[in-house]
């Protein structure tokens, strides 16, 4: 057998998945199971030890679910991945395995709206603080580090302002001081953008948008680059301390360059919970299978969207990095040259009243709060999603009143325009 | 060679054609890499010969230990090194002294000499370094991808399985399935 490396498409099929020895199904089996049977005690007892590699409890592992980590490892070029519940669990496991009361994270501010909730709110019950950078500007981060500083925090791929963050610049930033780069990639996808080639050390995803890319089921995932030295530092003590979970054991000299991943698995995920379904596994699995194929339909269909909005005359500023002339539109050609993804905003004239009455004329787009479906959804986020931000939060995370956010599907692009065209044309004045 | 990377195919090589490994630098500590390792080899055939002066004479999972090397009283296919970098050099100089040669030096994560795979390499004996055993026979075999880490391994072929539920041997071969 030749050490080929495979194509992305290729990995995106098989990657982690072989057919089943029992049975010979090709397709991985959804393995519904909370539990799985010990060869003898030994057994047992190497498992619990972490000694062996196997499955004792569907909390913990799971085979339908390995598979899935296995690819989206594969897929960002990572050691080693950990699914979870939602994308939002996944920042929970990533940020538990770094950060002890009192220490904070630099994060950049255009992040989705749930995970500046997150970072400003239910993280500090925990201890944990947050600094806000701005996220085009890789030189406030620096000035915000501190001794205390645990983690970089950006989106490759903004939601929903659309910035496309400068990764390699941040990173470099993050190794001057010695702290790992957290990039959650989950608008570009690693078809898109792989960030640990650009210097990020863990990558996350909610695998709900376009990774499973049909709306139907919830699950994140956190890929470890196998890049930073948790034993460099005393700061990161999950990693680089004897654990009296595991009698003693050091994770990182005993995991090398997966032990995050294992760390937020057997510490993280073991004692708080979050696992993801089996079933979901599987129809995130099967969504993945065509990630190539859907991911560049969705940029092409978001650049024609977005070249006709532009032209409109109710359409006071269209903001797609795809678009020549956008601010971002130099980084997305060095970051994701193969397409600025399929979520934007575009400003509607009239305010919040006009952004209000597009989303409602829609017939085709789906007013709802999500991304990263088959189908083309809209939202108005000043009045939904980024609600509860104050309106200088709001400004910073592109959702001014104006604001209408767009996911663009899988349609036939000529079918969401006409549908945008009319739902613009209804508005008074 | 270089020893920047080795193809699948080498490593699947040495871990098929060893049976003997004498491992030095073995502990008793239970949660101690090493200990880690020997279990896993043992629980997948293979004979090992924990080498630790300091424990001489008694067992680690049943194996007697030795005091060194020359102690074995059998042929030793590998001497995996669970030493730091430096003292490689030695142990290698050590296991070039057998008779007869062991087939194989395997340095642990993290320890390489280059001076001492070249001297091996002089002497016919195949050379890994910065690499577990353990790490590939799980990766080689499919069982590290049930923890979510990445094998790097596509195979549309049955796993080949040993025994139990959870219990695979090297597999990826076409003869193996």
């Amino acid at each position: 057998m030749s050490d080929r490396i495979p194509g992305f498409s290729t990995l995106a099929i098989h990657a982690g998945a072989q057919p089943d020895p029992s049975t010979g199904a090709r397709v991985t089996p959804i393995y519904q199971t909370t539990s799985f049977v010990f060869d003898d005690v030994d057994h047992a007892a190497s498992l619990f030890g972490l000694q062996a590699f196997g499955n004792i409890y569907t909390r913990i592992t799971n085979p339908t679910t390995a598979v899935l980590e296995e690819r989206v490892a594969a897929l960002e070029g990572g050691t080693a991945a950990l699914a979870t519940a939602s994308g939002h669990s996944a920042q929970l496991l990533t940020f538990h395995a770094m950060m002890t009361p009192g220490d904070n994270i630099v994060a950049g501010n255009k992040l989705y709206g749930g995970s500046i909730n997150q970072l400003n709110h239910s993280f500090k019950s925990f201890g944990w603080e947050v600094q806000w950078a701005d996220a085009t500007d890789p030189a406030s981060f620096d000035a915000l580090i501190n001794d205390k500083t645990r983690a970089i925090f950006i989106e490759s791929l903004a939601n929903p302002g659309g910035v496309v963050t400068d990764i390699a610049a941040i990173s470099e930033i993050a190794r001057k001081h010695n702290i790992p780069l957290v990039v959650d990639n989950t608008m570009a996808t690693p078809y898109l953008c792989r960030p640990i080639e650009h210097g990020a050390d863990i990558v996350l995803h909610s695998l709900t948008k376009f990774m499973g890319g049909h709306g139907n089921s919830m699950g994140g995932v956190l890929v470890d680059g196998g890049t930073y030295d948790w034993s460099s530092t005393e700061n990161y003590p999950m990693l680089s301390k004897p654990r009296p979970e595991y009698s003693g054991m050091v994770l990182h000299e005993t995991f090398g360059n997966f032990a995050f991943a294992i760390a937020c698995r057997v510490l993280g995920l073991r004692d708080l919970g979050p696992a993801i379904s089996p079933m979901n596994s599987f129809m995130l699995l099967t969504g993945i299978e065509t990630l190539p194929l859907r991911m560049q339909r969705h940029c092409d269909n978001a650049q024609k969207v977005a070249e006709f909005l532009q032209g409109h005359d109710k359409v006071a500023w269209v903001s797609y990095a795809g678009l020549p002339g956008d601010p971002n539109h130099e980084r997305q050609q060095k970051y994701m040259p193969k397409g600025g993804g399929a979520v934007f905003t575009f400003g509607v004239k009239g305010g919040y009243e006009a952004g209000v009455a597009v989303v409602t004329n829609c017939q085709i787009l789906s007013h709802l709060a999500n991304i990263g479906d088959t189908r083309s959804l809209i939202i108005h986020p000043a009045s939904t999603t980024h609600k509860q931000l104050t309106e200088e939060q709001r400004g910073a995370a592109g959702a001014t009143s104006d604001v209408v956010r767009l996911s663009i599907g899988l349609e036939d692009a000529e079918d969401i325009i006409a549908d945008l065209e009319q739902a613009l044309a209804a508005i008074d004045g | 060679m270089t020893h920047d990377s080795y193809s699948d195919a080498f490593i699947r090589d040495v871990l098929d054609t060893t049976k003997t490994i004498a491992m030095v630098g073995a502990s008793a500590n239970t949660v101690r890499p090493s200990y880690f390792v020997l279990k896993y080899m043992l629980s997948k055939g293979y004979r090992v010969f924990p080498i630790n002066p300091g424990q001489a004479g008694k067992e680690i999972l049943g194996q007697t230990v030795y005091g060194s090397l020359a102690d074995v009283p059998e042929p030793i296919d590998m001497v995996d090194i669970f030493r730091n970098s430096e003292a490689a050099l030695g142990v290698t100089q050590e296991a070039m002294t057998l008779k007869p040669l062991p087939k194989v030096i395997w340095m642990q994560l993290s320890v390489r000499n280059d001076e001492a795979a070249r001297l091996a390499e002089e002497a016919g004996i195949k050379v890994v370094m910065d690499r577990c055993p353990k790490i590939e026979y799980g990766r080689l075999s499919g069982e590290i991808g049930w923890t979510g880490v990445n094998s790097r391994m596509l195979s549309s072929k049955r796993p080949n399985l040993k025994a139990g539920f959870q219990h695979r041997g090297l597999g990826g071969k076409p003869s193996d399935n």
